[in-house]
């Protein structure tokens, strides 16, 4: 065994080593930039100087899928096999790679140059197929494999509105563009108690998926009783076809900071962070930029300040409790809930957890008011809403619209099905949605509309399915998916999402067993009503809803 | 102070913040439960405990939901059935359970088939048998976590060993998979003294079962040698 | 999987912790130990000694069968001097190519030819010699039965208070200081308490590895009840991970620190007065003596910085509840008794001691070193600690003994270091001993076997021959605590049950059975018939004991069958005491004592530059009687020296090497351990191998006072050595628990 030359980790992780545990994913971060990966005696040097059990620190190592314990390439290249690029032949494109390299995929070439591995989704839908290169995304990959974009993916914005959005489009936006905070100031003037009450009146409810109303959040969190208190920007965008928030970040990140800071002062916190996804990693020097000008400015300081941690490729970290337990530097197992984040939350207190493009809106509440942000969207779903659309449509991106819309008319804004042909369905809310389909399309796309036809909102991914398409090749990724995201905490979803991924390889690969329909409907149900979080129990959402359009799809063949 | 609710349409009567499951076992109800342990943190891990509170999207599990005031528990709703039966069928396509007694009731309660999952990939291991004391076989390891639990916080504050992996492919391990004699461990065997399926075993029980005598292994103990390392 | 025939609750032979075990036993073997989750002392919680180093219980070496040397059988004189024999005749033949004379080899015989030699040859010795000629070692393991019969079949027969057993070795001093102090001799809270602390002291006491389930509890005081701990120990042990303080103090130099600590608390005022007025006597001469022990002085003296005494002393007085743990790195000095005194003293300043919560609490080592030190299995004192030169003590044992008046010895007796030193014509000419093991305890181990050579006439009744028995002229093979009932008192005076899991194997016999019968032939061949001997079961033993010890006169076996007692139990319907002292001292008043910085008796010098401190390791208990003959051994199956990166570096050694460590009195060869876990000028040796024991190396100065030796300091050197200078080359532990 080849000795690891430890000097150079002791500088680089010398700066985690105060913040304890908490300092362990950053820690293996710049660790595994020196090694490129995690070596016994590097993690072990971590464990001592972080002051974390050396068993925990490779149950960390273990738990996130970007980081590793064994040698692997001076280059890494992830090929996002997901719904969308799958649209877009991704198989071919990881195959192509492999083929060229002579390796087979999570194969290292014998030199330790490169890795190559298929990926969950990267959050680039919208220029499929993609693949994140080391720091770089290289993105609308042409059909031959041989022309494509590199660096940091562009922005394709669009819609019938362009609030939220009216800073993307065209790269970083500086806080000189930015402007001041006005919403911000605004909210100091106004007073703590009254921006909460502001934000209520405006009936803002979470855009991260779990529709939880923002206003609700920060009065718990605001009367909750803490030596300190978090406001935590879940920017882990892990949502198959979700790309939003990564447009957001990228091109207006002084939005989300204003968010935070409005959050902050609302309830009385004095430290924020921003968890985002490891697959992001180009948007990490735009954001420390941002925070930098956010300082000079002294909208952040000793009285509230932000620090952005990195997540390592873990879909479970989007969950709110998972996310905390990862900023702690543990494994992302969700928390039993209660006690909720608003009196338990990050470190043990009272903690305002918010998606990005949740904390975008807040701004506009307090800079036009409640009622002039309802002039937007619907009584129940007040507001702009961002639409994550890809798949077969003529024109994918992010469109902006008010609460209202139908999805056929977010599907026209994007040019229609593409190559003129027919939907055949569309998968609202990402691999933790469902299946819609034509009889959908007039069906608004507001939280009361979806609920009463019994489809999700979830994170705003609209993603489309031609004619042609073969949906046992969707659900089969579905599957896959999950069970590659379970974190294996609780049995329903540890088993369930194992038992569903094989059962649906065997819908896909035309091996359906008797009795795989009503096995089929136990796991899926069973993972819905008895899992510990929102993974789990909407790890069978898509499938059910499947089942239902396409019965015969999961019957046996004779 | 106490409570009062509906319990499978009984009234009950409980002491503020106790737990569904105590309160079910008071009153002569019986909730099955895998990962509970009296000594160690409830972590709701299996949901083999899980009821049905009226009013509540999910299922709720026992052991640490608290009774409230007016709650409406159902403990064998069609819900409840269906996910504990489905639990076990996965639990018996995923783990050996042949000495989890308790498990093997349980399915036939429920009417659980071993046979349910055709063709599932089962956690399979080798026996790790590399100490002197006891010997790991995580073909048989459920995760209820009570080993990890009482190593770390929960008794011994001894942290040698935690989880690799993810999801399915979950499993309890050490520092880089070392054996446990180069581990933290300081061989209390506690994990061996909470473990519910056998996964964990003392040596000598183990060798036992193996077929030697007690003469055989008592012998056993007296002429091994350590290597010197390189 | 095996379904038990039965499973037996008992109670754990190792620590003075006394957990309580369930022995899963088939076919009369024990193939698995578990621990109810609602047991009293550990709840459910075990060491690795407890659940799995059972097993020296079968072990092949085992001894079930009595044994005389053969010279005995045959009738032949005591050939000259005395050989260390462990190999056993096959079928009475000679051993073949021993070394030896044939004369010493061990001879399997029946218990009644072995008793007999027994009696004869102890009474003719004692015919000739008188009391004073007679000497036994009683027993921290065996159970409280045991040692209260054996005492009384040296007192009562031989009219001897040269009575004692290791409790010398390991708290001797903190038992004199308490004595002197307060007027009891044992922990004032139990250990449980632990968690009921804010503020805790942890001194001279490696508690993870020597009372593991009481270092549990100190590590849950600390991350689950906000406790903070202060260690005081010149190792970084693994209890300082979670202490919030550590004040590494060079060996020896208790008095110093802890008396800063003192003057710190009284200059600052810290004082709780109203407990030091109505409590406490003789402040002011104390007073008086703490002048000088200011912390620089301290910190001249002991390394620790004087801002460190500081602030310790004011943590642990501002405590509203503060208490004091220690171990022997606070006895085991030729001033022990000073240092634990000044660990009293900081108790008696600050009021920490008789509420529950706070107390003096001197770690007992063995299960049953409290309950044999009950037992009166000590020199100056009958069970219940009854002075033996108070004629009135001495009356209420006659009576109970059956005795004539004025009958029993009224001399003190003479302690175990000072038994073997008396082994010489005119001295201790017969030494009985049962189940301890002085070749491996006692210091400065050369002497001592210079010492066990002289004795005329050994008995050794245990199940092994150790390295003592091995001196023997007869062996007796007795139970361990596996195959017999009894009880234990714990270290915070808990008595609890002690139960067969099955029948004695091979001709083994329980120890109150083999003192029971050699008394009687005893009394025949003395032609008295005194004392009772005639018991049905141990329990009628431990009431005997009980109606004179008030102690225990409140205890049965019926009250104590689930969860024990707590004794002081004076009557039958007393439900126990966690705590004592709550109202006053048994002395009356706490008394402060004048102390003065005396240091260790050999220092380091240009000659032997380190400190050596001895100790014990998590897998092994004491001479290794036990662990070394169970799977135990194979976890640690070497002594290693642990000694410092930067003395290691100065000395060319690395981890694993074989390193020489040599005192003025003796040298061994072990593996080094290079390890930050000791510091600079410290080297620390465990003393459980006999292959290279600790104790060669050690000094035999005596604590004036208590008589116990300096093992935890005494001068030595390290040099390189070769792998063939190991005494088992092939042999290296590898383990990561350090």
């Amino acid at each position: 065994m080849s000795e690891i030359n430890l000097t150079p980790l002791k500088p680089a992780i010398e700066k985690y080593i105060p913040l304890g545990r908490s300092g362990l994913l950053p820690a293996l971060h710049a660790a595994q930039k020196i090694y490129n990966w995690l070596p016994e005696e590097v993690a072990s040097e971590i464990a001592k100087s972080l002051r974390v059990p050396l068993a925990d620190v490779h149950g960390v190592i273990e738990f996130y899928s970007m980081y590793y314990n064994k040698p692997v390439g001076k280059k890494i290249i992830r090929v996002c096999t997901d719904q969308a690029c799958a649209l877009k032949n991704a198989d071919g494109l990881l195959h192509h790679l492999c083929a060229h390299h002579g390796i087979e995929p999570h194969q290292t070439t014998e030199d330790l140059s490169l890795t190559i591995e298929p990926s969950p989704c990267l959050g680039i839908c919208e220029q499929a197929p993609v693949a994140l290169v080391d720091d770089q995304a290289e993105t609308n990959i042409s059909t031959d494999f041989h022309t494509y974009e590199v660096g940091t993916p562009r922005s394709i914005v669009d819609g019938t509105l362009r609030i939220l959005t009216a800073n993307c489009g065209n790269g970083p936006t500086s806080l000189e563009k930015y402007g001041k905070y006005a919403g911000l100031e605004k909210a100091q003037a106004l007073g703590r108690l009254e921006v909460i009450e502001e934000v209520k009146a405006s009936g803002l409810i979470g855009r991260g998926g779990a529709a939880f109303p923002t206003g609700i959040k920060g009065e718990g969190a605001e009367r909750a009783i803490g030596d300190q208190k978090y406001v935590v920007c879940n920017a882990d965008e892990s949502e198959p076809g979700t790309f939003k928030d990564r447009v957001l970040l990228n091109d207006d990140p002084h939005r989300v900071i204003e968010g935070m800071c409005i959050t902050a002062y609302a309830v009385g916190a004095t430290k924020g962070y921003i968890y985002i996804r490891g697959e992001y990693p180009y948007i990490v020097p735009v954001l420390e930029h941002a925070l930098s000008e956010a300082r000079e400015a002294g909208y952040l300081g000793e009285h509230f300040d932000i620090e952005i941690r990195v997540g390592a490729g873990a879909y479970i970290c989007g969950e709110e409790t998972a996310l905390f337990e990862s900023i702690e530097g543990k494994r992302g197992f969700p928390r039993v809930k209660p006690p909720f984040p608003t009196t338990f939350g990050l470190f043990g207190e009272p903690t305002v957890i918010n998606n990005v493009e949740t904390l975008c809106n807040l701004p506009l509440i307090i800079s036009e008011g409640a009622q002039g942000y309802r002039k937007f969207g619907t009584e129940k779903s007040p507001g702009p809403k961002l639409f994550c659309v890809s798949g077969d449509v003529a024109k994918p991106g992010l469109y902006e619209v008010s609460f209202g819309a139908t999805m056929r008319e977010l599907l026209d804004l994007a040019g229609g099905v593409a190559n003129g042909r027919k939907l055949k369905a569309v998968l609202l809310g990402g691999a933790a949605g469902a299946f819609a389909t034509e009889e959908h399309l007039d069906i608004k796309l507001t939280f009361e509309d979806l609920r009463a036809a019994g489809l999700p909102l979830g994170s705003g991914v609209v993603l489309v399915y031609d004619e042609t398409r073969d949906m046992r090749d969707a659900l089969h990724r579905i599957g896959h998916f999950f069970a590659h995201e379970s974190c294996g905490k609780c049995y329903p979803c540890q088993m369930g999402t194992q038992r569903q991924m094989e059962i649906l390889n065997r819908v896909a690969g035309g091996r359906v067993l008797e009795g795989d329909f009503v096995r089929l409907q136990d796991v899926g149900w069973t993972m819905t009503d008895a899992s510990i979080c929102g993974l789990g129990q909407t790890a069978a959402s898509a499938v059910l809803s499947a089942m239902k359009l396409w019965p015969e799809l999961f019957e046996v063949k004779s | 102070m106490t409570v009062t609710f509906l319990m499978d349409g009984k009234e009950v009567t409980a002491q503020d913040g106790q737990t569904l499951l105590d309160v079910a076992r008071e009153n002569g109800i019986e909730i099955p439960t895998i990962c509970f342990h009296e000594a160690t943190t409830a972590n709701a891990v299996c949901r083999i405990c899980v009821v049905e509170v009226e009013g509540m999207r999910t299922l709720q599990p026992s052991c640490i939901v608290k009774a409230a005031t007016n709650m409406k528990v159902q403990t064998r709703s069609e819900k409840v059935v269906r996910a504990r039966k489905t639990i076990l069928e996965m639990l018996s396509a995923t783990m050996d359970l042949s000495e989890a007694a308790d498990i093997q009731a349980m399915m036939k309660e429920y009417g659980a088939r071993d046979e349910r999952f055709p063709d599932a990939v089962r956690r399979e291991s080798d026996i790790k048998d590399d100490n002197p004391m006891y010997i790991r076989d995580y073909s048989k390891c459920l995760l209820c976590w009570r080993c990890v639990q009482v190593c770390a916080d929960d008794a011994q504050f001894t942290y040698a060993i935690n989880f690799e992996g993810r999801g399915y492919e979950t499993q309890i391990g050490t520092f880089f998979d070392k054996a446990i004699p180069q581990t933290t461990c300081v061989l209390c065997g506690q994990c061996v003294g909470v473990c519910p399926t056998g996964a964990l075993k003392p040596k000598r029980e183990f060798l036992l079962e193996k077929g030697k005598t007690p003469a055989e292994i008592s012998v056993m103990n007296t002429g091994r040698k350590q290597r010197k390392p390189r | 999987m095996i379904k038990p025939d039965r499973i037996t609750t008992t109670t754990c032979p190792y620590c003075g912790v006394g957990c309580t075990l369930q022995l899963h036993v088939k076919d009369d073997f024990i193939y698995k130990v578990t621990s109810p989750f609602d047991s009293p002392v550990n709840h459910g919680n075990l060491c690795v000694k407890g659940r799995f180093g059972y097993d020296f219980v079968y072990h092949p070496k085992r001894v079930t069968t009595p044994l005389v040397r053969r010279y005995l059988l045959e009738g032949k004189p005591k050939p000259e001097g005395r050989e260390q024999v462990y190999a056993i005749s096959v079928d009475g033949k000679p051993i073949p190519d021993s070394q030896i004379s044939n004369d010493w080899d061990w001879v399997e015989t029946d218990w009644g030819t072995a008793l007999n030699f027994v009696a004869d040859n102890l009474v003719r010795i004692y015919k000739r010699d008188g009391s004073d000629a007679m000497a036994v070692y009683c027993c921290a393991k065996a159970t409280n039965e045991d040692n209260y019969l054996l005492q009384k079949m040296y007192r009562a027969l031989f009219r001897t208070n040269n009575v004692d057993h290791c409790t010398r070795l390991c708290h001797a001093g903190s038992v004199v200081a308490l004595q002197q102090a307060v007027g009891s001799s044992a922990m004032s809270n139990t250990a449980g308490q632990v968690i009921m602390n804010d503020v805790f002291i942890v001194t001279g006491s490696n508690t993870s590895e020597n009372h593991p389930i009481i270092a549990l509890q100190m590590k849950e005081a600390v991350q689950k009840h906000g406790a903070k701990m202060i260690v005081v120990d010149p190792r970084r042990i693994d209890l300082v991970d979670m202490a919030e303080m550590w004040l590494p103090l060079k060996p020896g130099t208790n008095v110093p620190v802890f008396s800063a600590m003192a003057h710190v608390i009284v200059k600052e005022n810290l004082v709780n007065w109203e407990f030091v007025k109505d409590r406490t006597e003789n402040f002011d001469e104390f007073m008086e003596s703490l002048e000088k022990f200011t912390p620089e002085y301290a910190e001249e003296i002991s390394g620790v910085a004087a801002e460190d005494i500081r602030k310790a002393a004011r943590m642990y007085a501002k405590a509203k509840n503060g208490a004091i743990y220690w171990g022997m790195g606070i006895s085991q000095l030729s001033h022990g008794t000073a240092s634990a005194l000044a660990l009293i003293h900081l108790a008696f300043l600050t009021g920490h001691v008789g509420r529950d919560g706070t107390g003096l609490n001197p770690l007992r080592g063995q299960n049953n070193v409290q309950g044999a030190s009950d037992m009166g299995s000590m020199p100056f004192h009958y069970p219940g600690y009854m002075r033996v030169d108070n004629p009135e003590n001495r009356a209420k044992w006659e009576k109970a003994w059956n005795i004539e008046e004025g009958g029993l010895n009224l001399k003190l007796g003479l302690t175990t270091t000072e038994i073997l030193s008396n082994a010489h014509e005119g001295g201790i000419r017969a030494l009985y001993i049962m189940g301890e093991n002085p070749m491996m305890s006692e210091p400065n181990l050369n002497e001592t076997r210079k010492h066990m050579t002289h004795l005329e006439f050994l008995v050794a009744q245990d199940i092994f021959i150790n390295e003592s028995g091995a001196f023997a002229d007869v062996f007796l093979p007795a139970t361990p605590f596996a195959e017999k009932d009894g009880t234990f008192s714990n270290t915070d005076r808990r008595v609890q049950r002690v139960r067969a899991a099955h029948k004695p194997r091979g001709q083994a016999r329980p120890d109150w059975q083999i003192i029971c019968d050699l008394a009687l032939r005893i009394e025949t061949r003395l032609g008295v018939s005194t004392a009772h001997w005639a018991y049905s079961n141990p329990e009628e033993i431990l009431r005997e004991m009980g109606s004179v010890n008030p102690d225990y006169a409140g205890i049965t076996y019926e009250r104590i069958d689930k969860v024990g007692l707590i004794y002081p139990v004076p009557t039958l319907d007393h439900p126990g005491t966690p705590t004592l002292f709550t109202e006053s001292f048994p002395r009356g008043r706490g008394k402060f004592h004048p102390l003065d910085y005396v240091p260790v008796r050999e220092e380091p010098d240009d000659e032997y530059p380190f400190i050596l401190t001895t100790g014990r390791l998590l897998e092994h208990w004491h001479g290794g009687t036990m662990t070394r003959n169970s799977s135990l051994n194979e976890a640690y199956p070497e002594a290693r020296v642990e000694i410092h990166p930067a003395d290691a570096e100065i000395h060319g050694i690395r981890n694993n090497d074989p390193v020489k460590v040599q005192s003025r009195r003796g040298e061994i060869v072990v593996r080094a351990t290079v390890t930050e876990k000791t510091t600079v000028g410290v080297v620390f040796l465990p003393w459980h191998f006999h292959e290279a024991a600790a104790n060669l190396l050690t000094n035999d100065a005596l604590d004036p006072q208590a008589k116990i030796p300096e093992f935890k300091a005494c001068a030595v050197q390290v040099f390189p050595a070769r792998e063939s200078d190991l005494p088992n080359p092939d042999v290296v532990v590898e383990r990561g628990r350090y």
